[in-house]
């Protein structure tokens, strides 16, 4: 990190170019160090990024840093019995494709063998082993005559290298959005994430500036037990409160596990951290203001209503922000509070799933993976700067 | 008729006495100025008489009623705070009205009475601004005339001209003065720390330290008359200069007090003598420092330009009248 | 579609709804019910105006009571009593459960995996936040690095584990590798691995996910207290004739020393609580097993309560030492201000 550029001869500095800053070796060091940290930083993030937008064949066979090359792949193509022939001018004829019929593929080169697969050009002709020659054009039309009848009664094989060109499409997420449920369990994300960030940062503002300015017996007690419960794993809550959902669901004949309960359960797990963050920031208003207000006569409500809750809008927003992260970004509350039905499995769950059905399938995973984490990124990009306020006032203090 | 009566007042924080026995009458009209060093529990009894501080002990009345468990809003005070205490997200206008809105006066009301305040205070071009793009002597009377819309029949001032530059603290000086003169029949309480503030303002100065009220007084019965050592030691600029033991045995006192201004150079014979250790010039006239051999120089006033430097060998001339003699206890001994 | 769209918005608008009805009407309420007018006496208005101080807090504090009363203490209660009671919640076998845990193979395996959780995330987490809060705050290119860095905090833990599968994803040796570990391991000159199924290998790769996301937390963290370090200290330093390094050392580490503690108590948090990687990488198999997955599975998998009680126990007694550390950082925090 220590610039050894100042150490250095005026003369020898005077010697580098002008447009070169002056860079010293442990300047340069730290420069390629943080890149390399960034890279390895973003490279995973990147690989989902481009994967989710290729097509699905070039996926499953290079990687996708190779995505902008044109790929090839070694395959093989079994050609028709004879009882396809066709007798056109004294020859008989077989005709196809072997790269079926709508494709950007092109054969690079061919052979009627494994070792061959690589001998021949596209337009060449070639003796088949089973009579008769072949020939096979660049888009994979292939012309394979004999002067007498076919016989086989299997279909020989063509080997291949054909070339595929870089493909871009969308329709990954048109699958995992419609028939994958991706879409459907967007709404549900939306519908557990919004209600419960709501409630909680509502009804911990509430509390959080009770805890700093009113004055009631009690109160440096609760402000210790919010403290605490702050780390409080949330294993310990699933099975009480899981059962106290189906007795009082129960009660009233419905199903213990849907929306409202799963709002409540997340109120219920980020309360600890929400009061106290809101109380810190709240706590921190200046004391005459308030006092000035009581004078003019303002209520604690008035005062929380007027005053309080438009001075704490940063505070308030960031949290919100993470509350909502947290809620969006939650699977294990999800998975044990909501039902497995269409209707109410979230992206963490969703996504799951996929994993465990098609965890081949990359280009339906990192189009899936990629529609979750869309609402975290634009979240996180367009309010940054309130999002490490947050933080800070977290862990600072 | 008394305004604030306060009688046998207490208050503790757990085991600590913030203030002890305080009884005061307050008149009506009156501007009555706590002053004290910081601590001493000038701002905790404000506090106590708006009601954002309960009294331990003791009884608070304001107007002829107890008001010991009555909300501030209900009291009949307004206060201005030192930070101004301004809400940030109102305007001028929105900062005048929040409290008459709280009333639940009509809305014409509301203006007319913010509108009239302002023009008192020199605010109607501020109204729809906020707070933060006022200057530190608008946002004063902002506060201020946020406390007149209020009609109180107590104005209380903590310490309302701490945060401003020297120069304002006077010009602000004078415009609350000239409030006062205005708003005849409203009591107004202010506290300091600054004793210049308090000698200049006041009708009577009340002088507290530790939360005991040492003292209460005109400035000048202040001044003249000091009734303890700290009353005569903190009351008047530059310090009153304090003599004990050989120095004070020759006028038959513990200790003997004597202010800057009330002490002559005499070339050769004079109570005391001593060297010129420093000298300062104000223009106006100049302070001269002489080392007696007690723990403390003695410093006198001389007008115009000091005559005397580092180093001279002078004796001091006390004007006797002037000189205040007190007891072992701090007490004074009459003349 | 549609309809759930509907149905989500008409949700927010009934949540919504229901904390105005209560905060705003039950605050209504009380200024109603002692509502005082200058017709009553003084002593009248006094009381009612006490009355009503008293009783308002509790309107404030009475939901998040509730929650906490709810969602907290009595599972804590709860999970204690259900870790006494065997598989059902039937029968009291004192500490049956407990002394299952303690003999169990795999329950060992979760515990030792989390103690090694516990030291290498946290460890590499500050480790390369400060790292890169270093570095970053000296380059002018260093806004955007922290961005990027800090990138992934944004996103879940089940994103992650997808990301990173790719990363780890195999093909046999004959194939083009398609995850960016095995085509770099291949380009040395290496066999392509089945890195999850590797012992000890694929934990540590799980716990690089969790560093992957931590870091960028780290980072802010730190970043913000370096530049809380007043310069003066280090212009001192540099007059005094220290190097950059012994300065970062001996003057810039020791002042942001409790930030490091708690940055890496925090990081300890969500370790101990790890659940979602695992589940989504491993759920457990080949030796990764972790608390947090392995009380998920007794749970709800097995549908033994009492073992799965007794894992969330265990957890809960690990934090402990933190929440109490919290607790007195927090009054020593309220004494002074």
């Amino acid at each position: 990190m220590t610039s050894i550029a100042t150490d250095l001869p005026v003369a020898r500095e005077s010697r580098l170019p002008n447009w070169l800053p002056r860079v010293g070796v442990g300047r340069l060091l730290a420069h390629l160090a943080l890149l390399f940290l960034v890279v390895v930083w973003t490279l995973p993030i990147a690989g989902l990024l481009v994967s989710s937008f290729r097509d699905p064949d070039q996926l499953a066979v290079s990687g996708w840093w190779t995505a902008l090359t044109a790929g090839r792949v070694q395959e093989a193509a079994r050609l028709p019995r004879a009882t396809e022939q066709a007798e056109e001018a004294g020859r008989f004829v077989i005709r196809g494709n072997l790269l079926g019929a709508n494709t950007d593929r092109q054969i690079a080169t061919f052979g009627p063998t494994n070792a061959t697969l690589r001998a021949n050009e596209p337009g060449a002709t070639v003796a088949m082993p089973a009579g008769g020659e072949i020939t096979v054009e660049a888009d994979g039309a292939y012309l394979w005559t004999s002067p007498t009848a076919f016989t086989h009664t299997t279909g020989p094989r063509i080997y291949y290298v054909a070339e595929i060109p870089p493909q871009f499409t969308l329709e990954n997420y048109f699958t995992v959005l419609t028939t994958n449920g991706i879409g459907r369990s967007f709404i549900n994300s939306l519908t557990v994430a919004l209600p419960a960030t709501i409630i909680s940062v509502v009804v911990a503002a509430f509390a959080a500036y009770a805890l700093a300015w009113m004055r009631f017996p009690g109160r440096t007690l609760l402000v210790v037990a919010v403290v605490g419960l702050i780390v409080v794993p949330l294993q310990l809550a699933l099975i009480p409160v899981l059962r106290l959902y189906n007795n009082v669901a129960g009660l009233f004949g419905v199903d213990g596990k849907g929306y409202f309960g799963v709002w409540l359960a997340h109120t219920g797990f980020g309360i600890p951290l929400t009061v106290y963050l809101l109380r810190n920031y709240m706590a921190g208003l200046p004391r005459e203001i308030m006092e000035s207000a009581r004078i003019d006569g303002a209520s604690h409500f008035q005062i929380f209503v007027t005053l309080v809750l438009p001075l704490s809008i940063p505070a308030v927003a960031s949290i919100s922000i993470f509350q909502f992260l947290w809620i969006w970004n939650d699977l294990l509350v999800a998975l044990v509070f909501l039902g497995a039905q269409d209707d109410q499995v979230v992206l963490t769950g969703r996504l799951i799933n996929l994993l465990g059905a098609y965890g081949d399938r990359w280009e339906l995973l990192t189009a899936g993976a990629f529609v979750s984490i869309t609402v975290p990124l634009i979240v996180f990009f367009s309010l940054q700067r309130y999002f490490v306020r947050g933080l800070l006032a977290g862990s600072v203090k | 008729m008394s305004s604030v009566k306060i009688r046998n007042l207490y208050k503790r924080y757990g085991k600590v006495e913030v203030l002890r026995d305080v009884n005061l009458d307050i008149h009506s009209g009156e501007f009555v100025v706590f002053v004290g060093p910081s601590g001493c529990g000038k701002s905790t009894l404000l506090r106590c008489i708006s009601g954002l501080e309960t009294v331990s002990e003791g009884t608070i009345e304001i107007d002829g009623r107890v008001v010991n468990d009555v909300a501030p809003s209900k009291r009949g005070i307004a206060m201005v705070f030192q930070s101004y205490a301004l809400y940030p997200h109102m305007t001028v206008f929105k900062n005048m009205a929040y409290g008459l809105k709280l009333m639940g006066l009509p809305k014409e009301t509301i203006a007319a009475k913010v509108r009239e305040a302002a023009e008192k205070l020199q605010l109607t071009a501020y109204l729809d601004r906020l707070p933060k793009a006022l200057s530190g002597g608008q946002r004063q009377r902002v506060a201020i005339g946020r406390a007149i819309v209020r009609d109180p029949k107590v104005f209380l001032f903590d310490e309302p001209l701490s945060n401003l530059d020297a120069a304002l603290r006077v010009q602000m000086r004078i415009e609350i003065s000239q409030l006062k003169e205005q708003l005849t029949s409203t009591t107004m309480i202010y506290v300091t720390h600054d004793q210049v503030e308090a000698m200049t303002m006041a009708d009577r100065i009340v002088v507290l330290k530790d939360g005991v009220v040492q003292q209460v007084g005109s400035p000048m019965e202040l001044y003249d008359h000091p009734q303890s050592l700290f009353v005569a030691g903190f009351i008047g600029s530059p310090k009153m200069n304090f003599l004990s033991g050989q120095f004070a045995d020759p006028f038959k006192a513990h200790t003997v007090g004597i202010r800057a201004e009330h002490l002559d150079i005499a070339p050769a014979d004079g109570a005391w003598s001593g060297r010129v250790i420093y000298s300062e010039n104000l223009g106006s006239d100049s302070f001269v420092y002489v080392d007696v051999g007690a723990p403390e120089p003695i410093i006198v006033r001389q007008p115009g330009k000091a005559a005397h430097h580092a180093g001279d060998v002078v004796g001091l001339a006390p004007k006797v009248h002037e000189l205040h003699r007190f007891d072992a206890d701090g007490r004074p001994m009459m003349h | 579609m549609i309809g759930q769209v509907l149905y989500a918005a008409s949700m927010v608008a009934f949540a919504v709804a229901l904390l105005f009805g209560y905060f705003w009407g039950a605050n209504w309420l009380l200024d109603r019910m002692l509502a005082t007018t200058p017709a009553m006496a003084g002593e009248a208005i006094t009381r009612r105006d006490s009355l009503r101080t008293r009783i308002r807090p509790w309107i404030f504090l009475a939901p998040t009571l509730f929650f906490l009363a709810v969602f907290l203490i009595y599972p804590i209660i709860e999970t204690f009593r259900l870790s006494l009671f065997d598989r059902l919640g039937q029968n009291f076998i004192w500490f049956a459960n407990y002394s299952w845990a303690w003999n169990d193979a795999t329950f060992r395996q979760s515990a030792f995996n989390n103690l090694a959780w516990l030291i290498v995330v946290p460890a590499l987490s500050t480790g390369f936040g400060l790292l890169i809060a270093v570095l970053a705050d000296r380059l002018w290119w260093g806004g955007l690095a922290k961005t990027l860095v800090f990138m992934p905090m944004a996103i879940s833990f089940v994103g992650a584990a997808v990301i990173w599968r790719f990363v780890y994803a195999y093909r046999g040796p004959d194939m083009a590798q398609i995850g960016i570990l095995n085509a770099f391991v291949t380009w040395l000159g290496y066999p392509p691995q089945v890195w999850l199924q590797i012992p000890l290998v694929n934990s540590f790769l799980l716990m690089v996910i969790l560093v992957w996301i931590q870091t960028g937390f780290a980072m802010v963290i730190l970043s913000a207290a370096l530049r809380g370090i007043p310069q003066e200290t280090i212009e001192a330093a540099r007059i005094d004739g220290a190097g950059e390094v012994r300065i970062f050392f001996t003057i810039m580490i020791p002042q942001i020393a409790t930030t490091i503690l708690v940055v890496w108590t925090t990081i300890t948090i969500h370790v101990l609580k790890v659940f979602d990687i695992v589940y989504a990488m491993t759920n457990g198999e080949n030796q990764t097993q972790v608390l947090g997955n392995l009380m998920y599975r007794w749970t709800f998998i097995a549908g033994d309560s009492g073992r799965g009680a007794t894992i969330a126990i265990v957890i809960l007694l690990a934090v402990t030492p933190i929440m109490i550390w919290n607790i007195r950082r927090a009054r020593a925090a309220e004494g002074t201000g």
